[in-house]
């Protein structure tokens, strides 16, 4: 009963938030809303997970599971952090007349965003992932510049055209198991689950082949990432940290549910090793575009692709180890980039230029946010203390026990070329010579610093301590998914 | 199943509409003009509306029967009107720069529905259902889906590339029609978030390209690099 309060209210309160945004139009107003609306999706969700039990609701179209949970968790945070940042962030661009319908969008695309992981039935699923693109596509173009519309109009056509594919294989899945069940039934994950040992593996190899290309696109996994480099770095800031906090993670779901089908079907070999592929290819496409990188939100964009590539090779390595690694990455992921991407967003206001060789000293001009800035950049690249290097080596081992050998020294040469490559930009940026323009203090304010700080804080807790919670938690998910369960305490 | 055992009629119907909207998938590849494009993507959706209406009669679907009405409205009519009247206010009639000669392409596109057909013919025998009109369904499904994509990489008028992204969706359309007419809810759905997409993003993208970009040729589109 709680869980279904829970819930609702995670969904209800953002779309409550669209309606009275839009009613009122007041730009103060607006962001009160916001904020408001997105801190209780955040207590929501932690409800439900704090009580941690699967049921369906709504005549079984919603399910609340513990990986649909945990996703709609590393979304509500990033949707949150970056409301409050918003705030501080929307007023420096000086369009208080379009701000409210700013703020309507983005409550819109945070709530498509919360609901799609919980979607049950395939053919939803892909509706509200279509619905996420649809919303996305005006912030992206907010700023109504030539580049930002021109990334606009990348995104939704690359976007569109790859989740077309994915309607395809969704059509596909779901003739697959008429052979089994009759002309009409729901097709929920698991009912597709269960039914898939008696599915024809050659149709159903089909089917996951153009679902995980279809939704791999919009998660960005190379060489299908062209849009995601455009959109993220055009768009304004927030907007840009829920693309890639949030979004990929919600298009992740499904390729990963997906994933799980497909075991069951007995295709885990070309399911996995495909999945395994985009994911090392995203790290190399990566790890290239992030040393020769010259746009600083292009830049993070680039590390998105890079932990999409991560994520995808933890579950694609599978059992408990590489589940749990892929999930706790999700998270760090999502808090890191988030910073990442608020920084980076003062820092190109402040600067007033969008490129790396316009921005100098910025330790010297801004000790607050460039100490935090630079804490995100050594964490993004997976050092310790922080906790990306925990669910990076997680990883790793995940990979070690499924003797994929190459794969992993792979892995692990292109986590150390990015290391170097993203953190000689950073280097650049704080201690190189050179001329850039006295930056503009008036850019930095409480309301920027703050949602970088409470990123960052978890980041370096849970990079100390794997909280046992947590691991518990994976070890469900993994079991849902189909992986063996292992015994022992949190790594 | 609907497909495995048809009498010959409804099997002759299908095959005969399902064919029809392939080679008007191959009038649209071949064309320079886009009002062509635009019309021959109309009669496809009507082509498409029919087949729905028939597959309802013959397989006593009544559900598609509306998805017929919606198809014939909106895919069949007002979005091609929505279209004609951007193409009206933006004074461009044709591709002017083209890629690849409309010749070549059209080879390609022939490769493609070659392609699609070996595996439609494979999936096919795995099912048993080879020689049925399914194996036809999904020659069909998976060649619109190609020469969807190839539209998009090789035309690059703005216009072009809506149309191009409807007949990738056209394509899934007609083959999910035939192969899972029972399929819940899901087909009406998708018509209208096509159609949200189409009204929403692209009149508005459409006429943000010309005001601030000053073209609707994506080959213009090219400061975002590296």
């Amino acid at each position: 009963m709680v869980t279904a309060t829970s819930a609702l209210l995670l969904a209800f309160a953002p779309a409550l938030a669209v309606v009275l945004i839009l009613l009122i139009g007041r730009p103060r107003a607006a962001e009160a809303l916001n904020l408001l609306a997105s801190a209780v999706s955040l207590v929501a969700i932690l409800v439900i997970l704090a009580r941690h039990d699967a049921a369906t609701f709504w005549g079984g179209y919603v399910i609340i599971d513990g990986f649909g949970a945990w996703t709609v968790l590393c979304a509500a945070i990033v949707y949150f952090l970056a409301s409050l940042y918003a705030v501080g962030y929307m007023r420096l661009l000086g369009e208080e007349a379009r701000l409210s319908r700013f703020y309507a969008m983005f409550a819109a695309f945070g709530l498509s965003t919360l609901v799609a992981p919980m979607m049950n039935n395939a053919g939803l699923y892909w509706i509200a992932v279509e619905l996420t693109t649809l919303i996305s596509t005006f912030l992206v173009a907010f700023e109504q510049e030539a580049s930002s519309i021109e990334a606009a109009w990348k995104y939704i056509i690359v976007v569109s055209a790859g989740i077309s594919l994915a309607l395809l294989g969704t059509v596909l899945f779901y003739w697959s198991g008429t052979f089994v069940i009759g002309p009409t039934y729901d097709m929920t994950w698991k009912v597709l689950q269960d039914v898939a040992p008696r599915l024809n593996p050659q149709l159903v190899s089909l089917a996951f082949l153009l679902v995980l290309i279809g939704y791999g696109t919009k998660i960005g996994l190379a060489p299908m990432h062209t849009w995601l480099p455009d959109a993220h770095s055009e768009g304004p800031a927030p907007v840009s940290a829920l693309l890639s906090g949030a979004l990929l993670n919600t298009a992740m779901v499904g390729v990963i549910r997906y994933l799980a089908i497909a075991d069951a079907a007995g295709i885990s070999g070309l399911a996995r090793g495909t999945l395994l592929t985009l994911g090392a290819l995203s790290l190399f496409v990566a790890a290239l575009f992030i040393v020769r990188q010259k746009g600083v939100k292009r830049l993070m964009a680039y590390s998105s692709v890079e932990h999409m590539g991560v994520i995808a090779l933890g579950f694609g390595f599978g059992g408990q180890l590489g589940v749990a690694g892929a999930l706790y990455h999700m998270l760090n992921h999502s808090l890191n980039k988030s910073a990442m991407f608020f920084g980076a967003g003062a820092v190109m206001r402040a600067y007033e230029t969008k490129r790396i060789p316009g921005i100098r000293r910025v330790l010297t001009h801004f000790p607050v946010l460039g100490a935090l800035w630079l804490a995100g950049a050594v964490a993004i690249t997976g050092a310790p203390p922080f906790a990306l290097f925990l669910s990076e080596l997680a990883i790793i081992r995940a990979g070690l026990a499924a003797s994929r050998y190459v794969l992993v020294g792979l892995f692990a040469v292109l986590l150390i070329v990015i290391f170097v490559g993203f953190l000689n930009q950073f280097r650049i940026m704080y201690f190189e010579d050179g001329v850039s323009k006295e930056p503009d203090a008036r850019a930095v304010t409480p309301w920027i610093i703050a949602p970088m700080g409470l990123a960052l804080v978890p980041l370096l807790v849970f990079g100390l301590w794997w909280p046992q919670a947590f691991w518990g938690l994976f070890q469900t998910i993994g079991l849902s998914l189909g992986a063996l369960p292992v015994t022992g305490a949190a790594p | 199943m609907l497909v495995a055992h048809l009498e010959p009629l409804p099997a002759a119907l299908f095959s005969l509409l399902a064919i029809g909207s392939l080679l008007l998938s191959f009038v649209m590849l071949g064309s320079r003009w886009l009002r062509h494009y635009l019309f021959a993507f109309a009669a496809q959706s009507w082509l498409i509306a029919i087949l729905s209406a028939s597959i309802g009669y013959y397989g006593d679907y009544p559900e598609l029967y509306i998805v017929a009405v919606l198809t014939a409205t909106f895919r069949g009519l007002l979005l091609p009107y929505l279209i004609l009247r951007i193409i009206r206010r933006m004074l461009v009639h044709r591709e002017v720069l083209v890629i690849l000669q409309v010749s070549s392409t059209l080879v390609l596109g022939a490769f493609a529905v070659i392609f699609a057909l070996t595996v439609a013919y494979r999936i096919g025998s795995a099912l048993n259902l080879g020689g049925t009109i399914a194996v036809l369904a999904l020659t069909v499904m998976l060649s619109m889906k190609l020469i969807g994509f190839l539209m998009l990489s090789v035309r690059h008028e703005a216009l072009s590339q809506i149309l191009g992204l409807l007949l990738l969706e056209n394509g899934v359309f007609l083959g999910a029609q035939i192969l899972v007419p029972g399929m819940p809810l899901l087909i009406e759905i998708v018509i209208l978030f096509d159609l949200l997409i189409i009204v929403a993003c692209f009149g508005v993208l459409v006429r943000y390209l010309v005001s601030h970009v000053g073209t609707t040729s994506s080959l213009e589109l090219k400061r975002l690099v590296g």
